[in-house]
């Protein structure tokens, strides 16, 4: 008897543990992922002021119809997100591919430039955006003092739409270009020099072998930076809201240049109240986060030998 | 025993969490949390009130103007995380009290220290009152003598008032002085600021008093916006955005002559630039009276501690606070009984200049014929310095950005 029931609780525990042990992830996602979620969704199908509750009425869909069809400010704000995507992701995995091939040669201090690489992802978002944001002043920035002495004049980097995605984009690409050359360089030193002598016995060159051989080996790391960096840079919020403080801050610039779809949720939600409209703008933009990293991991999956 | 283990962690987990939440410290004292925005001068007061009051212990936490009031939003729309005192500024009261169940109603039997358009100004639509005034903005202009000087200009107050009488020899004057300016100096800061002030001026302002807004049906702001515009046009223009880290560069950089200063911007001037001490000076302002700004403390109902916290917002805004208020940060009073008060009336500013500030601003206060605020006067003020920004930065045309401006406040209202 006492034996039976033993091994009883030793099957449970064989069977049952696992899903305890991984229970505390998936309770935490419940709780602060999948609620909010869902509960967004809800809140999107109403007209709700934020401070208001209480009196907020159901409307359907309509905060969607309105965002999709008589809304230029919403299609401005995705345009704008999807130019800072690709002017933030195409670059940032290219330097990191490029940076990880550097710090993976025979270089003195090679631990010390590899911790270096990671610090601008370290430091706090705010700190960097406002530094960044002084560097592209228009009267006293040093971009614009280093331009003055090659008498290439003076840009007012925030009154322009492709000078402040410019702009914006070097803060992003800045702070996560390290992050992605580690795990490039991680997966670099786990090929194997076999394959390389091999190359180099056929005569191939050093830039034939790290297109031929490098990156296709680094594919799966390549999409998974691809799918990280697309979903961090479609909801870029801090950056634009930083770049030009102020009460505007929200409007993301004086003609909404730089005011991304996070930027534009921010706007309705917390400098307008409305909290039914806003959470619509959340969820076309999760809808578009997921339709653009299935793009990008479609296009990064096409990497391979020839 | 690994099991125990965990539920012992959750526990201690929950325990803290929960422990979390209380507002009192370990010495017994209450604490009571106050979140303001820029400079209330508050700080001495808040000794002051410690020491008066040895069971309380007051933490205040400071952020931008814009970040404040998003907070507080966010923090009324969670039920969560408002600090027991909080400051409104005049801009956003209106959005605030169109939700009066988020505030402690406070009392009104001392109504009468306020003036009654600053009390009006956070009495709800069905009567309660959820703000305490602090101060009011009043109006004057800001100028700096050396630059004035150096553009051939008077620098002497009265001389200086005298040129203005009008905003448009506001912009003659600029012309003058951009004729003979000194070098990487502009005659005044940013449109935006200019054109709050002459808006500030105004009977009507973005609203009209059945809460419709009438920006575009308005010839007082046309008319500022047109003299602004041409006024950007002959280069008077910094093309700062005020309350911007680039403007703030500009007083230490001495990159613009005037500026349009409710009492409030004095006490901005003083932070952002120390070394220009006893180069400004203080004139009145064209068009003569007006407001721009000034704030309330409110008592959000979340909090814990409600009668500490409402107790302490009643005498930071007692008039005797609010003339200590006024002669360490140069804020202007709302209570009127202080505009007769030698110590507030005949009050000099060392920094500028020993300008007779309390003569001014007390002038300035009793000649201000209040203008309504709509419920989102403070989005409107937005659009419209986006607005004329769109100008100064070469992007459209006065014209082009007026229709855009228009079109932009009426989203405000669907």
């Amino acid at each position: 008897m006492k034996t039976d029931w033993r091994e009883r609780r030793h099957r449970w525990d064989i069977r049952y543990a696992p899903y305890a042990y991984i229970a505390p992830y998936f309770l935490l996602f419940a709780v602060f992922g999948l609620f909010p979620l869902l509960y967004t969704a809800w809140v999107s199908m109403q007209d709700r002021n934020l401070l208001d509750g209480d009196a907020a009425t159901f409307v359907g869909l309509d905060n969607y119809v309105e965002l999709l069809t008589a809304d230029p400010y919403f299609w401005n704000a995705m345009g704008n997100t999807l130019s800072l995507w690709l002017l933030t992701t195409v670059p940032q995995i290219l330097f990191a591919l490029g940076i990880a091939q550097l710090l993976n040669r025979r270089l003195r201090g090679r631990t010390f430039f590899r911790m270096g690489v990671l610090l601008p992802n370290i430091t706090s978002v705010a700190a960097v955006t406002i530094i960044f944001a002084q560097l592209f002043g228009r009267d006293f920035g040093m971009i614009n003092w280093v331009l003055s002495l090659f008498d290439a004049g003076r840009i007012d980097w925030q009154a322009g739409t492709g000078s402040s995605h410019a702009a914006i984009a070097t803060m992003v690409v800045w702070r996560w270009t390290g992050y992605h050359a580690l795990i490039f360089l991680a997966s670099m030193q786990a090929i194997p020099t076999s394959v390389y002598e091999a190359a180099r016995l056929d005569g191939a060159s050093g830039w034939q072998q790290f297109w031929r051989i490098t990156v296709p080996m680094l594919r799966p790391q390549i999409i998974f930076s691809t799918v990280i960096a697309t979903a961090g840079n479609m909801r870029l919020l801090a950056e634009p809201l930083l770049f030009n403080p102020g009460a505007g801050a929200a409007t993301g610039g004086s003609d909404r240049q730089f005011q991304t779809a996070a930027l534009y949720l921010y706007e309705q939600g917390f400098a307008k109240f409305d909290f039914g409209y806003a959470s619509a703008i959340a969820w076309l933009l999760l809808v578009a986060t997921v339709a653009i990293t299935g793009l990008s991991y479609l296009a990064a999956r096409r990497i391979r030998t020839d | 025993m690994r099991r125990t283990g965990t539920m012992v962690g959750v526990g201690l987990l929950a325990a803290s969490l929960l422990a979390g939440c209380g507002g009192d410290s370990a010495d017994g004292k209450t604490r009571i949390t106050i979140g303001l925005f820029g400079n209330f001068g508050y700080q001495q007061l808040f000794e002051e009130y410690e020491k008066a009051h040895p069971d309380v212990d007051i933490t205040d936490r400071t952020a931008s103007y814009s970040d404040h009031h998003k907070n507080l939003a966010a923090h009324l729309a969670t039920n969560n995380g408002a600090a027991d005192v909080e400051a409104v500024d005049v801009g956003y009261i209106n959005q605030f009290k169109a939700n009066p169940g988020q505030f402690t109603e406070l009392k009104s039997d001392i109504k009468d220290r306020w003036l009654d358009w600053k009390w009006e100004g956070s009495l709800s639509k069905d009567g309660k009152q959820i703000g305490y005034g602090t101060d009011i903005g009043g109006l004057a202009i800001c100028y700096r003598r050396d630059l004035f000087e150096a553009a051939g200009l008077p620098s002497d107050r009265d001389a200086v008032s005298a040129l203005w009488p009008t905003w448009e020899q506001f912009m003659a004057t600029g012309k003058q002085f951009a004729a003979k300016a000194p070098a990487g100096a502009k005659f005044f800061d940013g449109g935006p600021t200019v054109l709050n002030a002459i808006v500030g001026q105004a009977p009507t302002g973005y609203y009209d008093k059945s809460d419709k807004i009438v920006v575009g049906d308005n010839a007082d702001i046309r008319k500022g916006w047109d003299l602004v515009s041409q006024g950007v046009a002959d280069g008077l223009s910094a093309g700062l955005l005020h309350s911007t880290p680039q403007w703030n560069t500009g007083f230490k950089q001495g990159q613009f002559a005037t500026l349009a200063c409710p009492a409030w911007m004095m006490a901005k001037i003083k932070d952002q630039a120390p070394d220009t001490k006893g180069k400004w000076d203080l004139a009145a302002v064209p068009g003569g009276g007006g407001n721009w700004g000034g704030s309330y403390l409110t008592v959000p109902k979340q909090g814990k501690n409600i009668d500490k916290a409402v107790a302490l917002a009643t005498w930071l805004t007692a008039p005797e606070q609010q003339a200590k208020v006024f002669a360490n940060a140069g804020l202007l009073p709302s209570a009127p009984k202080l505009y007769s008060e030698q110590s507030v009336a005949m009050k000099q500013d060392e920094f500028f200049n020993n300008a007779p500030v309390g003569k001014v601003f007390t002038d300035a206060a009793r000649a201000l014929k209040p203008q309504y605020q709509g419920p989102k006067a403070g989005d409107v003020q937005t659009e419209m310095g986006n607005a004329m920004q769109r100008v100064e930065q070469g992007k459209q045309s006065p014209d082009e950005s007026w229709q855009q401006f228009v079109a932009d406040v009426k989203r405000l209202e669907d």
